[in-house]
């Protein structure tokens, strides 16, 4: 089932790129391209097979909850585009409707 | 050109410790081969020169206290641009973080300033570590120091190169599909992918946060070896980080040695879109190990075809949640205006680049609510096939090996917008990320049609990196004595 060029869109939107009507145009197909292609994990025989998520096996892990120094407010806001009140400044949130 | 360049950094480090050179003159030695060569090789994204004379100095006067030194005294070491450290811009290879400064130092970086090393700049990339070539980088392609015209791979693409022209002895790279082991291949120098949890991932700009691993670059085994050692070890800050012992991986690069050593080469990964160059060196290599003394025998691992479009699922998945963070709110680029949604999807627009944005939406399908049994949750069951395969084939031999990458180096352009060309060349690196154990690239070589490097690639279980070094120093060292010289003495890419 081929990806329409509607859904890339769509995916655009979701993951939050503004792109372009030539990058939709040039991305669509080479989207479809790729899913058919890694769609072939379908043909898998994996029936009760676990997922695996990591290759550690590595489950919960805990430290001890010990107060350690950590970044002053000034080296944790150095890299932001907004700086207000010793806080991130960002764009408005919530849009009247 | 300054002799100091060409000696390796187990040279370097033991000259720095007996007085014989100054950690300055050998920092000075490699930026003024930076200088001199990378107008055209454009491994670096960032020459830290003062920053890297003070790391120096500090060294030098350490020695003339009479303090004790680092395994990496003195030798500069040149870092992936995705390693934060403190002092030098960290982008990635990406618009988006065009001139980020990190308030904090990775472990594996802070590790190797401990260990008396010098942090020499920060080397290019393909964007995020997505790519096999740099050319997805935001900043320009790097160039392949055995031919200008040619990729030096990726996504590490940056530090080979660098260790290729003899910027820097030792490089740092991350693996996240094969990252340093293909272009470690295609630039004639060593890599390694040390098993997933041996390094820290602390400070390490996340791509697929189950697969990258840091791991070192250099133009010989021990020196590889030796990168390993000083960057590894448990790290309380990465929950992901395996609390064992450092394989004894210097021991082992000073002691190559294959005889008795069961090495079983994988079946899959020969035949169709192998370049008979690459086979016919991969087939001198076993016979050379044969000759060693290795028993070598095929082993089948039947899910490996089904490793490629495991990953492009797996990781692509990974990266839409990563690059999450990327939001133009609290650092980095911002552009756009309006609502903060408007001005993230601006911001993203305008600071990723094509491939981020192909795996950012391939990645978001993949986990999208109706596709996700079909696709993230098929590509994990095959990936316990993959691990499967390999514990079979582990309680055969002792090491597999194959090819690291089907082909020598291609043309810049020639992959660069066709994605599916361009993942081939991850082959057949992707199965040890996929199963999280440990594999090196080697030099065994170049390809008779095109004159371009070869690599051997040997994978061995989780925590057994120091079978990698044994049977990579053992190959490096018939080699070289059959060559009569290292094989990147007749690199003769760049002109000076």
């Amino acid at each position: 089932m081929p990806i329409t060029r509607d859904e890339v869109a769509h995916l655009a939107r979701l993951s939050r790129l503004a792109l372009s009507d030539e990058e939709l145009d040039h991305l669509a197909p080479q989207l479809d391209q790729i899913i058919s292609a890694v769609a072939q994990v379908q043909e898998v025989a994996a029936d009760g097979i676990p997922p695996t998520t990591h290759a550690t096996g590595l489950v919960n892990v805990f430290r001890s909850d010990e107060p350690v120094p950590c970044l002053t407010p000034e080296q944790a806001l150095s890299g932001a585009p907004a700086v207000e009140l010793q806080r991130f400044k960002v764009p408005r949130i919530l849009v009247e409707e | 050109m300054s002799e100091l360049i060409k000696k390796t950094a187990a040279e370097l480090a033991a000259a720095v410790t007996a007085g014989e050179a100054s950690a300055v003159e050998v920092t000075q030695a490699h930026l003024d081969q930076i200088a001199a060569v990378d107008g055209q090789v454009r491994a670096f994204l960032h020459v830290a020169a003062d920053d890297a004379l003070a790391q120096a100095r500090a060294v030098d006067r350490k020695r003339a206290a009479g303090e004790p030194l680092g395994a990496l005294a003195g030798v500069p070491v040149a870092v992936k641009d995705l390693f934060t450290t403190v002092g030098m811009p960290t982008t990635c290879g990406s618009k988006i973080l065009q001139g980020w400064r990190p308030p904090y130092e990775s472990t594996v970086t802070g590790r190797l300033r401990d260990a008396g090393a010098v942090l020499i700049g920060k080397t290019n990339m393909d964007e995020f570590a997505m790519g096999s070539s740099t050319e997805n980088s935001g900043f320009g392609p790097s160039r392949n120091p055995w031919n200008l015209a040619k990729v030096p791979g990726g996504s590490s693409g940056g530090s080979a190169a660098a260790v290729a022209a003899f910027e820097a002895p030792l490089a740092l790279g991350t693996d996240t599909g094969g990252s340093i082991r293909q272009p470690a291949s295609v630039c004639g120098v060593v890599g390694t992918k040390p098993t997933y949890g041996g390094n820290s991932r602390y400070g390490v700009v996340a791509f697929a946060s189950s697969l990258d691993t840091p791991g070192p670059f250099g133009r010989t085994v021990l020196d590889a070896a030796l990168l390993h050692e000083a960057m590894s070890g448990h790290d309380p800050m990465d929950s992901t980080s395996v609390d064992a012992p450092v394989p004894p991986v210097v021991e082992a690069a000073r002691h190559g040695d294959v005889a008795g050593l069961r090495i079983g080469i994988v079946s899959e990964f020969s035949g169709d879109g192998y370049q008979p160059g690459v086979m016919t060196r991969f087939t001198e290599a076993v016979e050379l190990l044969e000759s060693l003394g290795a028993k070598v025998t095929e082993v089948s691992c039947p899910h490996f075809k089904y490793a490629l479009p495991a990953y492009y699922l797996i990781a692509p998945s990974e990266v839409s949640s990563n690059l999450a963070r990327f939001d133009g709110m609290r650092y980095g680029l911002r552009t756009g205006s309006g609502s903060a949604e408007e001005v993230m999807a601006a911001t993203r627009e305008a600071g990723f680049g094509a491939e981020a944005k192909r795996r950012i939406m391939l990645g978001t399908y993949a986990l999208s609510s109706g596709y996700y049994d079909a696709y993230y949750g098929k590509a994990q069951q095959v990936r316990t096939l993959i691990i499967r395969d390999f514990d079979a084939a582990f309680a055969q031999v002792d090491v597999l090996i194959s090819p690291p990458t089907p082909t020598t180096a291609f043309d810049i352009g020639e992959r660069a917008d066709n994605p599916m060309a361009m993942y081939l060349a991850d082959l057949c690196t992707i199965p040890s990320n996929l199963a999280g154990n440990a594999a090196i690239s080697v030099p065994i070589g170049l390809a008779p049609e095109d004159g371009l490097p070869v690599g051997l690639q040997v994978m061995a279980p989780p925590l057994a990196d120091d079978r990698l070094y044994r049977v990579a120093a053992a190959v490096e060292t018939a080699f070289t004595e059959r060559w009569g010289h290292p094989l990147l003495a007749e690199a003769k890419g760049i002109s000076r």
